[in-house]
């Protein structure tokens, strides 16, 4: 415990020295991206990764967020530093527009899931070309920052990374607590976790607008950094997949997974970007890379690496081995470090 | 006004037509490996950039060309299928599958971007520019070709799918892989072909998308992958039959729409899907049902 506790108090050390020791505006613009998709990979785990319900429309709220930020600025006229009070209504817009989505969307499931999400997902995007109050294919700027360029970035970095803190926080929380248990009954099935007692719509639904308030805030957050949305790019369909990518790069389901997979492949991204000045590369790249992480190391970065660390420590001695199902079941919370190796193995045997 | 209603609804069948032939392929595909290959829409365009450089580099016929994209297209399906699908196994098969097929695309749309750039290119013919005049209104021949070509290749999959031996191994593995496996079919084969075949439709549809839509670039895809899954859910996924009568009621919704406002004739034709959804949540022919896990 107090290892992983260095540990976080070292990583939470680094992330705040970060634009400290890389000081340019063109390192801390990595910082920036990277935080808020990690802040966005999170969300989806919240939902998707915990629930087994994978969604392609996250950019719904993403966008939502910003485009509630931008609408708002510009009819209430508010200028300056003040319009960062903005940032949660452009959640709480998201959170809204999750509830009948989440309606809707959630009565089925896989495959038509998945494509409901993407449905709505277009239906914003198209929403945001034709109506004139969201400035149609021209989108809204954001109003003028008169921050010093040299330092532009880092408050947005703060932002972002304390929207990153509070989402991984939540992950945290949430797989610990009932409300996770829940989550990840119905992923392991539905049918059984509602026979069960567990209130299915209810607990998914819930899932579904918390990661939609976080997905919208840092969508706010965006946008005021980049200072523009258009409809393609605040309803993007690579952000919805780039986020799975992420998430099943470093591990679905996982707290560290979504974590680890935002930070290596958006700074990556970014940099591929400014290598190669047609983007079609940098695109090709990215698919490629996509296809061997999912080949040769389907289930992520995080299971995958506790896997070899566990034989590294093994090593020399027997590897303890649950004899049966019923005998890991005896210490069936995981309190002790014994009872906690028991049961995970007895799940991966199951899982296969 | 009435005129143009009658314009709208036959464009609607007409095009509808052409969908039904993208729409097939992911059905099949669907409801013989479980997955959605979201590969499909970009493997259109595809079809149609071979239909592109076949007639404009070596001044093939459109139509005559489709002999050659089709196989070659039917190639890709096998390979894409043999190096990527084939070997996703587990509990998150769906979601890993989404992935390798959105990979996939993703590097066939980077590389007709380095061949192709990503300027509009259009598919011309003769056939393509002028038309024919009837029931008072002026029809380009391409939409009457290519509905026909549409109504015979469905009608061959059905024949392919219901006559053939080869097609009753693929009912037998949509209906229930394990049992399929225990009576002697080789699943995975069944699997690569039919992967093949709903690849290898997609060459016509892609010709018919270049002909008819009026300019497309490797970006394409995405619109069109939707539009197709918004079909084939709509349908009833792994129903042929529903694809076709899906397509068809779709585009028809969408073109009459448009006569009143071209903006919301695309929101129209996703709010369908969702509204037909929530009151049946199996689509309109969907055999098993959706809630199944």
């Amino acid at each position: 415990m107090t290892v992983k506790l260095t540990g976080l108090v070292v990583v939470a050390a680094v992330a705040i020295a970060f634009p400290y020791v890389f000081s340019s505006p063109v390192d801390t613009n990595y910082g920036v991206y990277a935080m808020i998709f990690v802040t966005a990979a999170s969300a989806w785990n919240i939902f998707s990764g915990f629930s087994g319900y994978i969604s392609l429309g996250q950019a719904v709220f993403f966008g939502s967020g910003a485009y509630t930020v931008g609408i708002a600025a510009r009819d209430w006229h508010m200028k300056g530093d003040g319009i960062f009070v903005l940032l949660p209504l452009g959640a709480v817009v998201a959170t809204a527009i999750a509830i009948p989505f989440g309606l809707v969307a959630l009565r089925v499931r896989r495959h038509t899931f998945i494509v409901i999400t993407i449905a709505v997902f277009f239906i914003f995007q198209l929403m945001a070309y034709d109506f004139s109050f969201t400035g149609g294919t021209i989108g809204l700027p954001a109003p003028f920052l008169s921050w010093p360029l040299a330092t532009f970035n880092n408050p947005f970095y703060f932002m972002a990374l304390g929207a990153a803190a509070v989402t991984i926080t939540l992950a945290w929380l949430i797989k610990r607590s009932r409300f996770g248990l829940q989550l990840r009954a119905i992923k392991d099935d539905e049918d059984r976790a509602l026979g069960l007692g567990v209130r299915t719509m209810r607990v998914k639904l819930s899932a579904f607008m918390l990661s939609a308030f976080i997905t919208g805030f840092i969508g706010g957050v965006w946008f005021l950094y980049i200072t523009q949305v258009l409809p393609s790019s605040g309803f993007d369909p690579l952000f919805d997949l780039t986020i799975v990518l992420m998430a099943f790069l470093g591990g679905v389901g996982t707290i560290a997974g979504p974590v680890i997979g935002a930070l290596l492949i958006e700074p990556g991204r970014l940099w591929l970007n400014t290598q190669f000045t047609n983007g079609y590369l940098s695109e090709i790249l990215l698919g490629a890379l996509f296809l061997l992480i999912v080949l040769f190391m389907p289930r992520g970065i995080v299971p995958t690496g506790g896997e070899w660390i566990k034989k590294i420590r093994s090593r020399g001695r027997p590897a303890i081995e649950p004899k049966g199902r019923g005998d890991a079941w005896t210490d069936e919370r995981g309190t002790s470090e014994e009872g906690r190796r028991r049961l995970e193995a007895a799940r991966r045997r199951e899982s296969g | 006004m009435t005129a143009e209603i009658y314009r709208a609804i036959a464009d609607g069948i007409l095009i509808g037509g052409v969908y039904a032939l993208m729409a097939v392929g992911l059905t099949l595909i669907f409801g013989v490996l479980d997955i959605i290959n979201i590969a499909q829409g970009v493997l259109v365009v595809l079809g149609a950039y071979l239909s592109y450089s076949l007639s404009a580099r070596l001044h093939l016929d459109l139509f005559l060309g489709l002999l050659i994209t089709v196989p070659a297209m039917f190639i890709v399906g096998v390979v894409i299928h043999y190096a990527f699908i084939r070997r996703l196994r587990g509990r998150e098969r769906t979601a890993m599958t989404l992935l390798v097929t959105y990979a996939v695309a993703l590097i066939i749309e980077g590389i007709l971007y380095e061949i192709y750039g990503p300027n509009d290119k259009e598919l011309t013919a003769s056939y393509v520019s002028s038309s024919v005049h009837i029931f008072g209104f002026y029809l380009p021949y391409i939409y009457l070709y290519g509905f026909a070509l549409a109504l015979v290749l469905v009608g061959a999959l059905y024949a392919l799918l219901y006559r053939t031996r080869f097609g009753r191994s693929v009912r037998a593995t949509m209906q229930d892989e394990t049992a399929a496996r225990l009576i002697g079919i080789d699943v995975n084969k069944v699997a690569a072909i039919t992967f093949g075949v709903g690849v290898a439709v997609t060459a016509t549809g892609g010709m018919m998308y270049g002909a008819t839509y009026g300019g497309f670039n490797p970006n394409s895809g995405y619109d069109l992958i939707s539009r197709l899954l918004a079909i084939i859910i709509l349908a009833g996924m792994g129903s042929i039959g529903g694809a076709l009568v899906a397509s068809i009621f779709m585009l028809t919704v969408e073109s009459l729409v448009t006569i009143w406002s071209p903006q919301w004739s695309i929101i129209v034709f996703y709010g369908a899907l969702v509204i037909v959804l929530v009151v049946h949540p199996t689509g309109f022919f969907g055999r098993q049902p959706v809630r199944a896990q």
